[in-house]
Protein backbone atom coordinates (compact mmCIF):
# COMPACT_ATOMS: atom_id res chain seq x y z
CA UNK A 1 0.00 0.00 0.00
CA UNK A 2 1.26 3.07 -0.80
CA UNK A 3 1.94 5.63 2.02
CA UNK A 4 -0.08 8.16 1.25
CA UNK A 5 -3.10 6.11 1.83
CA UNK A 6 -3.11 5.80 5.20
CA UNK A 7 -2.44 9.77 5.45
CA UNK A 8 -4.88 11.55 7.78
CA UNK A 9 -5.78 14.91 9.11
CA UNK A 10 -2.92 15.04 11.18
CA UNK A 11 -0.56 14.80 8.36
CA UNK A 12 -2.33 18.27 7.44
CA UNK A 13 -1.60 19.78 10.72
CA UNK A 14 2.29 18.40 11.12
CA UNK A 15 2.61 19.89 7.19
CA UNK A 16 1.29 23.42 7.91
CA UNK A 17 3.39 24.16 11.41
CA UNK A 18 6.63 24.07 12.36
CA UNK A 19 9.07 21.87 13.07
CA UNK A 20 9.55 19.71 16.12
CA UNK A 21 12.01 17.02 17.40
CA UNK A 22 10.14 14.34 18.99
CA UNK A 23 12.31 11.13 20.26
CA UNK A 24 10.67 7.94 20.79
CA UNK A 25 12.22 5.78 23.96
CA UNK A 26 12.09 3.27 26.57
CA UNK A 27 13.90 1.63 29.10
CA UNK A 28 12.66 -1.83 28.08
CA UNK A 29 13.72 -3.01 25.26
CA UNK A 30 10.91 -4.74 22.72
CA UNK A 31 8.38 -2.61 23.86
CA UNK A 32 7.31 -1.08 20.36
CA UNK A 33 9.41 2.44 19.65
CA UNK A 34 10.31 1.33 16.24
CA UNK A 35 6.39 0.45 15.10
CA UNK A 36 5.87 3.86 17.21
CA UNK A 37 8.15 6.11 15.46
CA UNK A 38 7.67 4.52 12.01
CA UNK A 39 4.00 4.29 12.58
CA UNK A 40 4.16 8.06 13.29
CA UNK A 41 6.20 8.90 10.24
CA UNK A 42 3.82 7.20 7.73
CA UNK A 43 0.23 8.68 9.27
CA UNK A 44 2.18 12.32 8.81
CA UNK A 45 3.34 10.93 5.37
CA UNK A 46 6.28 13.30 5.22
CA UNK A 47 8.51 13.58 8.09
CA UNK A 48 12.33 13.20 8.74
CA UNK A 49 13.09 9.95 10.41
CA UNK A 50 16.47 9.51 12.26
CA UNK A 51 16.85 5.81 13.64
CA UNK A 52 19.12 6.34 16.75
CA UNK A 53 19.60 2.22 17.38
CA UNK A 54 22.79 2.00 15.75
CA UNK A 55 23.27 -1.18 17.69
CA UNK A 56 19.81 -2.56 16.33
CA UNK A 57 18.34 -0.48 13.56
CA UNK A 58 15.16 -1.60 12.30
CA UNK A 59 12.96 1.41 11.13
CA UNK A 60 13.99 0.82 7.14
CA UNK A 61 12.79 -2.80 8.14
CA UNK A 62 9.15 -1.10 7.63
CA UNK A 63 9.90 1.89 5.80
CA UNK A 64 12.02 0.22 3.49
CA UNK A 65 13.56 3.44 1.64
CA UNK A 66 15.92 4.10 -1.01
CA UNK A 67 19.36 4.63 0.31
CA UNK A 68 20.91 7.48 -1.55
CA UNK A 69 23.84 8.58 0.21
CA UNK A 70 26.67 6.58 2.28
CA UNK A 71 28.73 8.26 4.61
CA UNK A 72 31.47 6.34 7.02
CA UNK A 73 31.51 7.34 10.93
CA UNK A 74 35.03 7.62 12.08
CA UNK A 75 36.71 8.76 14.98
CA UNK A 76 40.60 9.88 15.44
CA UNK A 77 42.78 7.67 17.02
CA UNK A 78 46.24 8.11 17.26
CA UNK A 79 49.44 6.73 15.50
CA UNK A 80 52.02 7.02 16.98
CA UNK A 81 55.66 8.18 15.20
CA UNK A 82 58.63 5.95 16.89
CA UNK A 83 60.97 8.38 15.36
CA UNK A 84 59.84 11.10 17.17
CA UNK A 85 58.41 9.39 20.51
CA UNK A 86 60.81 9.37 23.28
CA UNK A 87 58.95 6.76 25.11
CA UNK A 88 58.31 9.54 28.34
CA UNK A 89 54.71 7.71 28.92
CA UNK A 90 52.67 11.07 29.02
CA UNK A 91 49.96 9.92 26.82
CA UNK A 92 49.45 6.81 28.30
CA UNK A 93 49.23 8.75 31.70
CA UNK A 94 47.11 11.04 29.96
CA UNK A 95 44.43 8.46 28.38
CA UNK A 96 41.80 7.73 30.83
CA UNK A 97 40.57 4.90 28.93
CA UNK A 98 43.72 2.78 28.57
CA UNK A 99 43.59 2.89 25.53
CA UNK A 100 47.43 3.86 25.09
CA UNK A 101 49.75 1.67 27.38
CA UNK A 102 53.52 2.28 27.34
CA UNK A 103 54.83 -1.53 27.65
CA UNK A 104 58.50 -1.66 27.48
CA UNK A 105 60.05 0.13 25.12
CA UNK A 106 56.69 -0.15 23.56
CA UNK A 107 53.98 2.42 23.20
CA UNK A 108 50.67 0.63 22.03
CA UNK A 109 47.52 1.67 20.95
CA UNK A 110 44.15 -0.23 21.59
CA UNK A 111 41.92 1.34 19.14
CA UNK A 112 38.62 -0.01 20.52
CA UNK A 113 39.07 1.43 23.82
CA UNK A 114 39.89 4.55 22.15
CA UNK A 115 37.04 7.73 22.78
CA UNK A 116 38.99 9.91 19.73
CA UNK A 117 39.43 12.39 22.82
CA UNK A 118 42.76 13.67 20.92
CA UNK A 119 44.44 13.80 25.24
CA UNK A 120 47.14 11.65 24.09
CA UNK A 121 48.26 14.12 21.73
CA UNK A 122 47.79 17.12 23.74
CA UNK A 123 49.88 15.45 26.49
CA UNK A 124 52.76 14.58 23.64
CA UNK A 125 55.70 16.80 24.41
CA UNK A 126 57.56 15.46 21.18
CA UNK A 127 54.76 15.92 18.86
CA UNK A 128 55.25 12.24 17.99
CA UNK A 129 51.21 10.90 18.11
CA UNK A 130 49.67 11.72 14.94
CA UNK A 131 45.69 11.37 14.42
CA UNK A 132 44.44 8.78 11.95
CA UNK A 133 40.50 8.17 10.97
CA UNK A 134 39.22 4.89 11.86
CA UNK A 135 35.79 3.29 11.21
CA UNK A 136 33.36 2.81 13.81
CA UNK A 137 30.22 2.34 11.25
CA UNK A 138 28.36 4.10 8.75
CA UNK A 139 25.45 6.04 8.08
CA UNK A 140 22.95 6.03 5.67
CA UNK A 141 20.47 8.57 4.36
CA UNK A 142 17.52 8.20 1.68
CA UNK A 143 13.77 8.53 1.39
CA UNK A 144 10.75 6.19 1.46
CA UNK A 145 8.05 8.20 -0.89
CA UNK A 146 7.92 12.01 0.94
CA UNK A 147 9.48 10.86 4.17
CA UNK A 148 13.36 11.02 4.71
CA UNK A 149 14.94 8.73 6.35
CA UNK A 150 18.43 8.65 7.98
CA UNK A 151 20.21 5.79 9.76
CA UNK A 152 23.20 4.88 11.51
CA UNK A 153 24.70 1.07 11.86
CA UNK A 154 27.61 0.68 14.27
CA UNK A 155 30.52 -1.87 13.10
CA UNK A 156 30.16 -5.84 14.40
CA UNK A 157 32.33 -5.79 17.74
CA UNK A 158 32.60 -1.87 18.11
CA UNK A 159 32.02 -1.38 21.95
CA UNK A 160 30.78 2.75 21.51
CA UNK A 161 27.53 3.57 19.57
CA UNK A 162 27.72 7.70 20.58
CA UNK A 163 29.55 8.58 17.02
CA UNK A 164 27.66 6.99 15.33
CA UNK A 165 24.29 8.29 16.98
CA UNK A 166 26.08 11.66 16.68
CA UNK A 167 26.28 11.37 12.91
CA UNK A 168 22.84 10.44 12.59
CA UNK A 169 21.75 13.31 14.33
CA UNK A 170 24.14 15.89 12.68
CA UNK A 171 20.97 15.51 9.88
CA UNK A 172 18.61 16.46 11.94
CA UNK A 173 16.40 19.35 10.70
CA UNK A 174 14.71 21.64 13.27
CA UNK A 175 12.75 23.13 10.61
CA UNK A 176 10.60 19.58 10.20
CA UNK A 177 9.17 16.92 12.68
CA UNK A 178 11.27 14.66 13.30
CA UNK A 179 11.15 12.02 14.53
CA UNK A 180 14.20 9.91 16.36
CA UNK A 181 13.18 6.29 17.26
CA UNK A 182 16.17 5.86 20.16
CA UNK A 183 17.98 2.46 21.56
CA UNK A 184 16.44 0.34 24.72
CA UNK A 185 18.15 1.18 27.96
CA UNK A 186 19.11 4.26 30.32
CA UNK A 187 22.86 5.16 29.32
CA UNK A 188 24.92 6.94 27.02
CA UNK A 189 23.01 5.57 24.02
CA UNK A 190 19.74 6.84 25.12
CA UNK A 191 21.53 10.04 26.01
CA UNK A 192 22.85 11.11 22.88
CA UNK A 193 19.73 9.82 20.86
CA UNK A 194 17.14 12.36 22.64
CA UNK A 195 19.42 14.97 23.66
CA UNK A 196 18.16 18.61 22.01
CA UNK A 197 14.74 16.90 21.31
CA UNK A 198 11.76 19.02 22.03
CA UNK A 199 9.64 16.10 23.51
CA UNK A 200 9.92 12.26 24.18
CA UNK A 201 7.18 10.03 23.91
CA UNK A 202 8.22 6.87 26.35
CA UNK A 203 6.86 3.51 24.99
CA UNK A 204 6.07 0.91 28.15
CA UNK A 205 4.01 -2.69 28.11
CA UNK A 206 1.61 -2.95 31.25
CA UNK A 207 4.11 -5.34 33.51
CA UNK A 208 6.42 -5.15 36.02
CA UNK A 209 8.65 -5.13 33.90
CA UNK A 210 7.82 -2.34 31.96
CA UNK A 211 6.78 0.41 34.81
CA UNK A 212 10.18 -1.09 36.46
CA UNK A 213 11.78 0.10 33.51
CA UNK A 214 9.25 3.04 32.29
CA UNK A 215 10.66 4.77 36.23
CA UNK A 216 13.96 4.60 34.81
CA UNK A 217 13.70 6.21 31.74
CA UNK A 218 11.82 9.20 33.31
CA UNK A 219 14.46 9.66 35.33
CA UNK A 220 16.86 9.88 32.30
CA UNK A 221 14.18 12.71 31.20
CA UNK A 222 14.29 14.14 34.31
CA UNK A 223 18.39 14.52 34.06
CA UNK A 224 18.16 15.45 30.69
CA UNK A 225 15.47 18.41 30.77
CA UNK A 226 13.48 16.53 28.18
CA UNK A 227 9.83 17.08 28.48
CA UNK A 228 8.40 13.42 28.45
CA UNK A 229 4.68 11.39 27.83
CA UNK A 230 3.84 7.83 28.02
CA UNK A 231 1.92 5.32 25.28
CA UNK A 232 1.25 2.28 26.49
CA UNK A 233 1.34 -0.79 23.85
CA UNK A 234 -0.32 -4.11 24.38
CA UNK A 235 -2.40 -2.65 26.59
CA UNK A 236 -5.05 -4.26 28.91
CA UNK A 237 -4.96 -5.63 31.98
CA UNK A 238 -2.79 -4.23 34.37
CA UNK A 239 -2.70 -0.63 33.18
CA UNK A 240 -3.66 0.66 36.57
CA UNK A 241 -0.42 0.51 38.07
CA UNK A 242 1.56 2.47 35.04
CA UNK A 243 -1.61 5.24 35.14
CA UNK A 244 -0.96 5.42 38.83
CA UNK A 245 2.83 6.15 38.15
CA UNK A 246 2.03 8.76 35.25
CA UNK A 247 -0.53 10.63 37.64
CA UNK A 248 2.01 10.33 40.48
CA UNK A 249 4.23 12.22 38.20
CA UNK A 250 2.24 14.40 36.10
CA UNK A 251 3.20 12.60 32.93
CA UNK A 252 0.76 12.82 30.18
CA UNK A 253 -1.14 9.47 28.82
CA UNK A 254 -0.88 10.05 25.09
CA UNK A 255 -2.66 6.88 24.27
CA UNK A 256 -2.83 3.40 24.41
CA UNK A 257 -2.74 0.69 21.80
CA UNK A 258 -4.67 -2.43 23.20
CA UNK A 259 -2.98 -6.08 23.07
CA UNK A 260 -3.95 -7.40 19.33
CA UNK A 261 -2.70 -10.42 18.30
CA UNK A 262 -2.95 -8.93 14.87
CA UNK A 263 -1.02 -6.54 15.30
CA UNK A 264 2.08 -8.66 16.56
CA UNK A 265 1.69 -11.04 13.14
CA UNK A 266 1.57 -7.67 10.54
CA UNK A 267 4.66 -7.13 12.23
CA UNK A 268 6.05 -10.76 12.12
CA UNK A 269 5.42 -10.58 8.79
CA UNK A 270 7.34 -6.65 7.63
CA UNK A 271 4.10 -4.91 7.42
CA UNK A 272 3.68 -2.38 9.38
CA UNK A 273 0.24 -2.40 11.44
CA UNK A 274 -0.77 0.67 10.03
CA UNK A 275 -1.02 -1.20 7.12
CA UNK A 276 -2.75 -4.25 8.33
CA UNK A 277 -5.36 -2.36 10.54
CA UNK A 278 -7.09 0.96 9.93
CA UNK A 279 -7.29 1.31 13.71
CA UNK A 280 -4.15 1.27 14.61
CA UNK A 281 -2.96 4.05 11.79
CA UNK A 282 -5.69 5.80 13.78
CA UNK A 283 -4.26 5.04 17.08
CA UNK A 284 -1.49 6.52 15.86
CA UNK A 285 -2.18 9.72 14.10
CA UNK A 286 -4.01 10.58 18.25
CA UNK A 287 -0.92 9.85 19.72
CA UNK A 288 1.04 12.28 17.10
CA UNK A 289 -1.59 15.11 17.36
CA UNK A 290 -1.45 14.87 21.18
CA UNK A 291 2.25 14.80 21.35
CA UNK A 292 2.71 17.72 19.08
CA UNK A 293 0.44 19.57 20.94
CA UNK A 294 2.80 18.52 24.09
CA UNK A 295 6.10 19.83 22.45
CA UNK A 296 5.00 22.99 21.31
CA UNK A 297 2.95 23.70 24.23
CA UNK A 298 6.37 23.91 25.94
CA UNK A 299 8.18 25.48 23.22
CA UNK A 300 8.35 29.56 23.46
CA UNK B 1 32.30 -23.71 36.68
CA UNK B 2 29.75 -22.93 33.51
CA UNK B 3 28.46 -19.63 32.35
CA UNK B 4 25.31 -19.78 30.06
CA UNK B 5 24.51 -15.94 29.35
CA UNK B 6 21.44 -14.89 27.07
CA UNK B 7 21.16 -12.52 24.89
CA UNK B 8 19.06 -11.27 22.15
CA UNK B 9 20.11 -8.17 19.66
CA UNK B 10 16.61 -7.07 19.70
CA UNK B 11 15.13 -6.30 23.41
CA UNK B 12 11.69 -7.99 24.02
CA UNK B 13 12.44 -11.15 22.84
CA UNK B 14 12.16 -12.99 26.21
CA UNK B 15 15.34 -13.05 28.08
CA UNK B 16 14.63 -12.31 31.48
CA UNK B 17 11.38 -14.81 31.00
CA UNK B 18 13.41 -17.62 29.70
CA UNK B 19 16.58 -16.75 32.06
CA UNK B 20 14.19 -17.09 35.43
CA UNK B 21 12.61 -19.96 33.74
CA UNK B 22 16.02 -22.00 33.67
CA UNK B 23 17.08 -20.66 37.33
CA UNK B 24 14.06 -22.50 38.52
CA UNK B 25 14.47 -25.41 36.69
CA UNK B 26 18.38 -25.69 37.31
CA UNK B 27 17.89 -26.02 41.08
CA UNK B 28 20.93 -24.07 41.91
CA UNK B 29 22.62 -21.56 40.15
CA UNK B 30 24.60 -18.44 40.52
CA UNK B 31 22.31 -15.76 38.86
CA UNK B 32 23.55 -12.37 36.98
CA UNK B 33 21.59 -9.86 35.92
CA UNK B 34 23.92 -7.81 33.22
CA UNK B 35 20.79 -5.98 31.76
CA UNK B 36 22.98 -3.11 33.91
CA UNK B 37 20.36 -0.49 32.55
CA UNK B 38 17.17 -2.04 32.55
CA UNK B 39 17.46 -5.02 35.41
CA UNK B 40 14.67 -6.84 35.50
CA UNK B 41 15.45 -9.93 36.46
CA UNK B 42 14.86 -9.18 40.12
CA UNK B 43 11.16 -8.60 39.97
CA UNK B 44 11.11 -12.81 39.04
CA UNK B 45 13.92 -13.83 41.29
CA UNK B 46 12.89 -11.81 44.53
CA UNK B 47 16.85 -11.07 45.65
CA UNK B 48 16.97 -10.82 49.35
CA UNK B 49 19.93 -8.08 49.48
CA UNK B 50 22.57 -9.15 51.16
CA UNK B 51 25.00 -6.29 50.00
CA UNK B 52 24.97 -3.34 48.49
CA UNK B 53 27.95 -0.79 47.18
CA UNK B 54 28.72 2.30 44.71
CA UNK B 55 30.15 1.94 41.50
CA UNK B 56 32.49 4.26 40.97
CA UNK B 57 34.10 4.51 37.37
CA UNK B 58 35.19 7.37 34.87
CA UNK B 59 35.88 10.82 35.92
CA UNK B 60 33.81 14.33 35.00
CA UNK B 61 36.03 17.06 34.62
CA UNK B 62 35.85 20.30 37.57
CA UNK B 63 36.49 23.52 36.76
CA UNK B 64 38.02 25.99 39.77
CA UNK B 65 36.27 29.04 39.39
CA UNK B 66 38.64 30.77 41.32
CA UNK B 67 42.01 29.66 39.38
CA UNK B 68 40.58 29.99 35.90
CA UNK B 69 41.60 32.51 34.17
CA UNK B 70 39.22 32.25 30.71
CA UNK B 71 41.46 31.57 28.48
CA UNK B 72 39.19 29.47 26.95
CA UNK B 73 41.87 26.69 25.60
CA UNK B 74 39.55 24.07 27.25
CA UNK B 75 36.84 25.02 25.23
CA UNK B 76 39.11 24.76 21.67
CA UNK B 77 40.09 20.96 22.84
CA UNK B 78 36.82 19.70 24.20
CA UNK B 79 35.45 17.79 21.14
CA UNK B 80 32.14 16.97 23.30
CA UNK B 81 31.08 20.28 23.52
CA UNK B 82 31.31 19.37 27.20
CA UNK B 83 32.18 22.59 28.42
CA UNK B 84 30.14 25.98 28.30
CA UNK B 85 31.12 29.77 27.14
CA UNK B 86 30.42 30.26 30.59
CA UNK B 87 33.35 27.45 31.59
CA UNK B 88 30.87 25.21 33.49
CA UNK B 89 31.27 21.51 32.89
CA UNK B 90 28.46 19.85 31.78
CA UNK B 91 28.28 16.30 33.46
CA UNK B 92 26.08 14.72 30.63
CA UNK B 93 28.27 15.29 28.18
CA UNK B 94 31.74 15.35 29.21
CA UNK B 95 33.45 11.54 29.00
CA UNK B 96 36.03 12.36 31.43
CA UNK B 97 38.79 12.55 28.89
CA UNK B 98 41.03 15.22 30.85
CA UNK B 99 41.71 16.69 27.57
CA UNK B 100 40.82 20.13 28.90
CA UNK B 101 43.20 19.31 32.20
CA UNK B 102 45.90 18.70 29.61
CA UNK B 103 45.86 21.85 28.69
CA UNK B 104 44.82 24.36 31.47
CA UNK B 105 47.82 26.77 32.11
CA UNK B 106 45.97 27.58 35.14
CA UNK B 107 45.75 24.40 36.65
CA UNK B 108 42.11 24.96 37.33
CA UNK B 109 40.90 21.18 36.33
CA UNK B 110 40.50 18.34 38.31
CA UNK B 111 38.95 15.02 37.22
CA UNK B 112 37.07 13.75 39.94
CA UNK B 113 35.11 10.06 39.55
CA UNK B 114 31.95 9.68 39.06
CA UNK B 115 29.37 7.43 40.95
CA UNK B 116 28.24 5.59 38.07
CA UNK B 117 25.79 2.95 39.36
CA UNK B 118 25.00 0.89 42.24
CA UNK B 119 25.39 -3.14 42.25
CA UNK B 120 23.50 -5.63 44.69
CA UNK B 121 24.52 -9.79 46.25
CA UNK B 122 21.22 -11.20 47.25
CA UNK B 123 20.16 -14.64 47.77
CA UNK B 124 17.27 -16.16 45.69
CA UNK B 125 15.18 -19.41 46.17
CA UNK B 126 17.20 -20.48 43.13
CA UNK B 127 20.80 -19.66 44.31
CA UNK B 128 22.78 -16.45 45.03
CA UNK B 129 22.10 -13.45 42.43
CA UNK B 130 24.02 -10.40 41.86
CA UNK B 131 22.82 -7.38 39.66
CA UNK B 132 22.92 -3.76 39.32
CA UNK B 133 21.77 -0.68 38.26
CA UNK B 134 23.35 2.09 36.59
CA UNK B 135 22.73 5.30 36.98
CA UNK B 136 20.30 7.45 34.77
CA UNK B 137 22.47 8.81 31.77
CA UNK B 138 25.24 7.40 32.78
CA UNK B 139 28.31 6.01 31.52
CA UNK B 140 30.40 2.80 31.69
CA UNK B 141 27.71 -0.02 31.51
CA UNK B 142 30.11 -2.41 30.01
CA UNK B 143 32.81 -2.22 33.28
CA UNK B 144 30.06 -2.47 35.55
CA UNK B 145 28.88 -5.85 33.40
CA UNK B 146 32.39 -6.33 33.91
CA UNK B 147 32.05 -6.15 37.92
CA UNK B 148 28.81 -7.91 38.02
CA UNK B 149 30.21 -11.02 36.23
CA UNK B 150 33.27 -10.78 38.61
CA UNK B 151 30.94 -11.04 41.87
CA UNK B 152 29.07 -13.78 40.46
CA UNK B 153 31.84 -15.60 39.53
CA UNK B 154 33.66 -15.58 42.76
CA UNK B 155 30.02 -16.50 44.82
CA UNK B 156 30.66 -19.89 42.65
CA UNK B 157 33.62 -20.23 44.48
CA UNK B 158 31.97 -19.42 47.97
CA UNK B 159 28.97 -21.37 47.52
CA UNK B 160 30.43 -24.37 45.41
CA UNK B 161 28.30 -23.92 42.18
CA UNK B 162 28.92 -24.94 39.15
CA UNK B 163 26.47 -22.69 37.47
CA UNK B 164 26.05 -19.51 35.99
CA UNK B 165 23.13 -17.86 34.59
CA UNK B 166 23.53 -14.44 32.95
CA UNK B 167 21.57 -12.01 31.72
CA UNK B 168 22.45 -10.30 29.09
CA UNK B 169 21.33 -6.66 27.81
CA UNK B 170 19.66 -6.20 24.24
CA UNK B 171 21.74 -4.73 21.50
CA UNK B 172 25.46 -5.41 20.45
CA UNK B 173 27.09 -2.45 22.27
CA UNK B 174 29.55 -2.27 25.14
CA UNK B 175 27.49 -3.88 27.74
CA UNK B 176 26.60 -6.95 25.40
CA UNK B 177 30.89 -7.35 24.81
CA UNK B 178 30.77 -6.92 28.45
CA UNK B 179 28.49 -9.76 29.48
CA UNK B 180 29.46 -12.23 26.50
CA UNK B 181 33.30 -12.35 27.08
CA UNK B 182 34.46 -15.72 27.98
CA UNK B 183 30.84 -17.11 28.58
CA UNK B 184 30.44 -20.88 27.89
CA UNK B 185 27.51 -20.60 25.50
CA UNK B 186 25.40 -17.64 24.46
CA UNK B 187 22.15 -18.49 23.64
CA UNK B 188 21.10 -16.00 21.26
CA UNK B 189 16.64 -15.50 21.80
CA UNK B 190 15.31 -13.78 18.77
CA UNK B 191 11.48 -13.45 17.32
CA UNK B 192 10.23 -14.76 14.09
CA UNK B 193 10.24 -11.19 12.59
CA UNK B 194 11.78 -9.33 10.19
CA UNK B 195 13.47 -6.74 13.08
CA UNK B 196 14.39 -10.29 14.88
CA UNK B 197 16.31 -12.22 12.23
CA UNK B 198 18.41 -8.74 11.17
CA UNK B 199 19.08 -8.54 14.85
CA UNK B 200 19.39 -12.17 15.65
CA UNK B 201 22.42 -11.97 12.47
CA UNK B 202 24.31 -8.94 14.27
CA UNK B 203 24.09 -10.77 17.32
CA UNK B 204 25.72 -14.32 16.06
CA UNK B 205 28.22 -11.95 14.43
CA UNK B 206 29.38 -10.99 17.81
CA UNK B 207 29.22 -14.20 19.34
CA UNK B 208 31.62 -15.17 16.24
CA UNK B 209 33.87 -11.78 17.18
CA UNK B 210 34.36 -12.50 20.06
CA UNK B 211 34.45 -16.58 19.69
CA UNK B 212 31.45 -17.73 22.08
CA UNK B 213 29.89 -20.53 20.90
CA UNK B 214 26.02 -20.10 20.18
CA UNK B 215 22.85 -21.33 20.34
CA UNK B 216 19.67 -19.78 18.82
CA UNK B 217 16.01 -20.13 20.40
CA UNK B 218 12.54 -18.43 18.56
CA UNK B 219 10.32 -17.49 20.85
CA UNK B 220 6.59 -16.59 19.75
CA UNK B 221 7.82 -18.42 16.64
CA UNK B 222 4.07 -19.38 15.92
CA UNK B 223 3.54 -15.80 15.07
CA UNK B 224 4.97 -16.16 11.43
CA UNK B 225 6.70 -20.28 11.08
CA UNK B 226 7.95 -18.80 7.95
CA UNK B 227 10.50 -17.04 9.32
CA UNK B 228 10.55 -19.31 11.95
CA UNK B 229 11.54 -22.34 9.38
CA UNK B 230 14.17 -18.86 7.32
CA UNK B 231 15.99 -18.93 10.97
CA UNK B 232 16.62 -22.57 10.94
CA UNK B 233 17.78 -22.43 7.60
CA UNK B 234 20.49 -19.41 7.74
CA UNK B 235 21.53 -21.56 11.49
CA UNK B 236 21.66 -24.77 9.41
CA UNK B 237 23.69 -23.20 6.93
CA UNK B 238 25.97 -21.27 9.61
CA UNK B 239 26.08 -24.49 11.52
CA UNK B 240 25.07 -23.29 14.42
CA UNK B 241 22.18 -24.90 16.80
CA UNK B 242 18.66 -24.35 17.10
CA UNK B 243 16.64 -25.27 20.41
CA UNK B 244 13.08 -26.00 20.19
CA UNK B 245 10.65 -23.04 19.26
CA UNK B 246 8.41 -21.69 21.95
CA UNK B 247 5.26 -20.81 20.73
CA UNK B 248 3.52 -17.71 21.60
CA UNK B 249 1.83 -17.78 25.17
CA UNK B 250 -0.66 -14.92 26.84
CA UNK B 251 0.10 -16.39 30.04
CA UNK B 252 3.99 -14.84 29.48
CA UNK B 253 2.64 -10.97 30.69
CA UNK B 254 0.42 -12.57 33.25
CA UNK B 255 3.44 -14.50 34.92
CA UNK B 256 5.61 -11.42 34.74
CA UNK B 257 2.63 -9.44 36.69
CA UNK B 258 2.41 -12.26 39.13
CA UNK B 259 6.47 -11.95 39.53
CA UNK B 260 6.97 -15.80 38.94
CA UNK B 261 9.13 -17.34 36.25
CA UNK B 262 6.40 -18.85 33.83
CA UNK B 263 7.50 -22.46 34.60
CA UNK B 264 6.10 -21.86 37.88
CA UNK B 265 3.00 -20.19 36.54
CA UNK B 266 1.39 -22.64 34.54
CA UNK B 267 1.50 -25.86 32.22
CA UNK B 268 0.71 -23.72 29.24
CA UNK B 269 2.37 -24.61 25.66
CA UNK B 270 5.39 -22.17 26.44
CA UNK B 271 6.22 -23.88 29.35
CA UNK B 272 6.69 -26.88 28.20
CA UNK B 273 8.75 -25.64 25.39
CA UNK B 274 11.24 -23.92 27.56
CA UNK B 275 11.50 -27.21 29.32
CA UNK B 276 13.01 -28.77 26.40
CA UNK B 277 14.81 -25.44 25.54
CA UNK B 278 16.63 -25.63 28.92
CA UNK B 279 17.17 -29.87 28.34
CA UNK B 280 18.94 -29.22 25.79
CA UNK B 281 21.24 -25.80 26.62
CA UNK B 282 21.97 -27.53 29.78
CA UNK B 283 23.26 -30.68 27.54
CA UNK B 284 25.05 -28.12 25.38
CA UNK B 285 26.81 -26.56 28.57
CA UNK B 286 27.54 -30.08 30.41
CA UNK B 287 28.90 -31.58 26.80
CA UNK B 288 31.41 -28.60 26.67
CA UNK B 289 32.64 -29.49 30.24
CA UNK B 290 33.04 -32.93 29.42
CA UNK B 291 34.84 -32.39 26.27
CA UNK B 292 37.26 -29.34 28.70
CA UNK B 293 37.81 -32.09 31.19
CA UNK B 294 40.84 -32.67 32.56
Amino acid sequence: MPVAAVVGASAVAARESPGAVIAVASGKGGTGKTTVAAGMAIVTGRALLLDCDVEEPNAHLFLRPKITQTEAVTIPVPEIDRERCNLCGRCAEGCQFHAIALIGQQVLVFPELCHGCGTCALACPEDAIREVPRQVGVVECGSAGKIAFVHGRLNVGEPMATPVIRAVKSHLDSRRLTIIDAAPGTACPVVAAVKGSDFCLLVTEPTPFGLSDLRLAVEVMEKLGVPCGVVINRSGDGDEATEGFCRSKELPLLGRIPFDRRVAEAYAHGIHPVYALPEFGRQLEEILDRTLDCARGVKP
Amino acid sequence: MKELVVISGKGGTGKTTLLASFAALAGRSVLADCDVDAPDLYLLAHPEIQSQEEFRAGNVAAINRERCTRCGRCLEVCRFEAITSDFAVEPLDCEGCGACRVVCPAEAVELRERVAGDWFRGQTKYGPMVYAQLRPAEENSGKLVVLVRKEACALTERDGINLILTDGPPGIGCPVIASLGNADLALVVTEPTPSGLHDLERALALCRHFRVPAMVCVNKFDLNPGLDKQVREFCARTRIAVTESIPFDESVPKAISQGVPLVEFNHGPARRAIEAVWEEVRGNVLREEQSKGP
